[in-house]
């Protein structure tokens, strides 16, 4: 059961890149907070800021990025500043919170066996004789489906399919029963099949460790599977935050509408989301107003001027399934049901999704 | 393994025997030794009768053959400069100094090149390693025979410090070191920008996010892999230290090595002793060759030997 107590809290972070070419706005106030065991999903075409926003939870922004708002709080803990900041981050990092990157084929280093580098985790964050940390990494490999893992231990990468390297890759990052995982779009690289085994991995894990997930993904398709609940990301903000089930029943800002209808069938995994029509702004000069104004088919002269807040989105009671019974059976989980949008037009919005 | 390094012996006997070949026509194109080796006032018969005694009035294909089967038994003939002496033995006297100055150029330029390169890398762009790549490029584009004039000037006219020629191994120090500057910057502009490129790379942000540590991430995972290129270019700089800047670094230091013997057998017509020196210098690259691709099997293990 997910505990509505949030592990993580992120508070109106903001990160900028100081390019050559100026400064970039990449994560402009994002807030959101994962519940213990809870699946969040990220989503949000290339560019929004997904990578960016999941690096901070680790603290590896490095220049030329820099966090210049907000925070990270890791069970109450800055992850961002105060004076014990480095020694938290390098208790967290690795340890409670793990990270999965979207390349396997790059995220192992060529010239060490597998076997060494699962051991180089395990003993840097547990006090593990050598031949107790082998037999362990023995262990976490036959736990994400790798088959002889004995023998696989003292191969090297190059001797691996990807999706083998992104089961080496979860197992490491499970190999200190972290309590989040990030997942930074773990399956992008990988063939259709393969992806839909590491999904199900992930969902497993996520259940038997009672995990917290981020999971970062450019596909809709993905999220439904997997996700409690759904942030989308538009031009570094949230754009919308909610269960995941009521995000498809019923989109409530434009952006996360739009990205809805070119993903065909949610059944259905696509490699990438069909591109909606136009361009994200620039963010090195975000405009005024709301980001999404020069693309939305919604859009009124108000959006121009101000920015819309992610605000609490109360639905008109009689909308969605009243007499949906799984709907009204998710209510009443202890799970987080509140839904925030940032849109001045919310409420048309849905009203059209649903008409 | 073992058939790898037959494999890599036959085609380092394949380049011996193209050097080796270059060098014996070449050095028919150079004159005839026979003027060299006689007195200006020695009579046309005396001259004859040498060049009979040397095999040099027979064809070239003649020569060519007798000096191939000759040399298959290691019996590259006699100098005609050191009066009689197997060419062999001159060049097994000569070649422990050159080796002692390579060597211990290539130890210096190892121990200096890592530690400055991977010093640099750490913060690319940073005052340190402007610094660092400043020194380096003087140091790789400093000609030697320049180099080791400044440093006798330096130390030996004005402090008497170096001593000239052979000695005990306090003569090694500055020809060592001349020896070694270029290519200390040299390699370490390879180990910095290898690094550079290491430190970049997505499987230190993954070594990162799992909470390895810095000391661990440069020291292991950066340093290893940087060593890949970098072996080829250290082997590199080891075969032109042997089989060409000792030669300028034995001259200005009046060193007496296979540089030194070199110069001397060239000056002289010395045809024998020439062809010896190139077959030994030949020799000794394709064991360096052999060398490095052993090590780069060890370093790397996607490379594959068979
Ligand atoms: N190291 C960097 N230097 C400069 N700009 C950067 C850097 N890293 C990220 N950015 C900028 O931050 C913005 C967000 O990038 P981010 O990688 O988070 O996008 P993303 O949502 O993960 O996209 P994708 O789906 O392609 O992975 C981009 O506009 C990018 O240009
Ligand atoms: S605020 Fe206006 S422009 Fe922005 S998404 Fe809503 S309707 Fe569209
Ligand atoms: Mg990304």
């Amino acid at each position: 059961m997910i505990d509505p107590t949030p592990v993580l809290e992120v508070e109106h972070l903001q990160i900028d890149f100081l390019t050559r070419r100026g400064t970039v706005h990449a994560v402009r106030d994002v807030s959101f907070t994962i519940g213990r065991g809870e699946t969040l999903g990220l989503v949000g075409e290339s560019g929004s800021g997904k990578s960016v926003t999941a690096q901070a939870l680790l603290g590896m922004i490095e220049l030329p990025g820099r966090i210049v708002g907000g925070d990270v709080r890791w069970k109450g803990e800055s992850l961002v500043r105060g004076p014990h900041v480095r020694r938290t981050i390098e208790r967290v990092r690795g340890q409670e919170i793990a990270m999965v990157f979207q390349d396997p084929m790059t995220s192992l280093d060529p010239v060490f066996t597998v076997g060494s580098q699962v051991v180089e985790v395990l003993r840097r964050h547990r006090r593990l004789s050598r031949k107790a940390a082998k037999a362990r990494a023995v262990e976490l490999l036959d736990i994400v489906g790798i088959a002889n893992p004995t023998e696989r231990i003292s191969q090297y990468p190059f001797e691996m399919s990807g999706g083998m390297r992104q089961r080496v890759l979860i197992a490491m990052a499970l190999a200190c029963e972290p309590e989040l995982l990030v997942a930074d779009e773990p399956t992008t690289a990988l063939d259709v099949t393969i992806q839909a085994q590491i999904l199900e991995l992930v969902a497993e894990l996520q259940q038997e460790l009672r995990l917290a997930v981020l999971l970062i993904t450019h596909d809709l398709g993905v999220v439904a599977g997997v996700c409690d609940r759904v942030a989308v990301m538009y031009a570094g903000k949230i754009v919308e935050d909610a269960p995941a089930a009521d995000l498809y029943a019923t989109p409530a800002h434009p952006y996360s509408a739009a990205l809805l209808r070119s993903t065909p069938r949610l059944d259905i995994v696509l490699d990438r989301l069909v591109a909606i029509e136009g361009a994200p702004p620039d963010l090195r000069r975000p405009p005024a107003g709301c980001a999404f104004a020069t693309r939305c088919p919604f859009a009124i002269d108000h959006c121009r001027e101000e920015q819309p807040r992610l605000e609490v989105f109360e639905p008109v009671p009689n909308a969605v399934g009243a007499g949906d019974a799984e709907t009204l059976e998710e209510l009443e989980q202890p799970a987080r049901t509140e839904r925030t949008v940032a849109c001045f037009r919310a409420a048309e919005v849905r009203e059209e999704v649903l008409s | 393994m073992g058939r790898y390094l037959s494999q890599r012996l036959v085609q380092g006997l394949v380049v011996i025997l193209g050097v080796t070949t270059l060098v014996f026509v070449v050095t028919r194109m150079i004159g005839d030794p026979v003027n060299f080796i006689l007195p200006l006032s020695a009579s046309e018969e005396q001259r004859a009768a040498l060049r009979a005694d040397l095999g040099f009035d027979r064809s070239i294909l003649s020569q060519f053959w007798s000096f191939l089967s000759d040399a298959v038994r290691l019996d590259f003939g006699e100098s005609t400069y050191f009066r009689n002496e197997d060419a062999l033995g001159i060049v097994r006297r000569f070649l422990p100094k050159t080796l002692q100055l390579v060597v211990a150029g290539m130890i210096v330029a190892f121990v200096l090149s890592v530690p400055l390169g991977a010093i640099a890398a750490l913060r690319p762009g940073k005052l340190l390693d402007k610094f660092l790549v400043t020194l380096s490029l003087i140091g790789l584009a400093t000609p030697q025979f320049f180099l080791g004039q400044v440093i006798l000037l330096f130390t030996s006219v004005k402090f008497n410090l170096v001593q000239f020629g052979d000695g005990p191994w306090t003569h090694l120090i500055f020809p060592a070191l001349t020896l070694a500057l270029p290519a200390i910057g040299r390699l370490t502009m390879v180990v910095r920008s290898a690094m550079i490129d290491e430190l970049n790379s997505q499987y230190v942000k993954a070594a990162r996010a799992k909470g390895v540590s810095r000391r661990r991430i440069v020291g292991v995972h950066a340093l290893r892999n940087a060593a890949i290129p970098f072996v080829t270019l250290f082997g590199w700089e080891v075969i032109r230290a042997l089989a060409g800047y000792t030669l300028v670094v034995e001259a200005v230091f009046d060193w007496p090595g296979l540089g030194d013997l070199a110069i001397l057998s060239i000056r002289e017509r010395d045809f024998f002793l020439i062809q010896t020196i190139v077959f030994v210098v030949a020799v000794m690259v394709v064991l360096v060759n052999i060398v490095i691709d052993i090590a780069y099997k060890i370093i790397d293990p996607r490379v594959k030997i068979a």
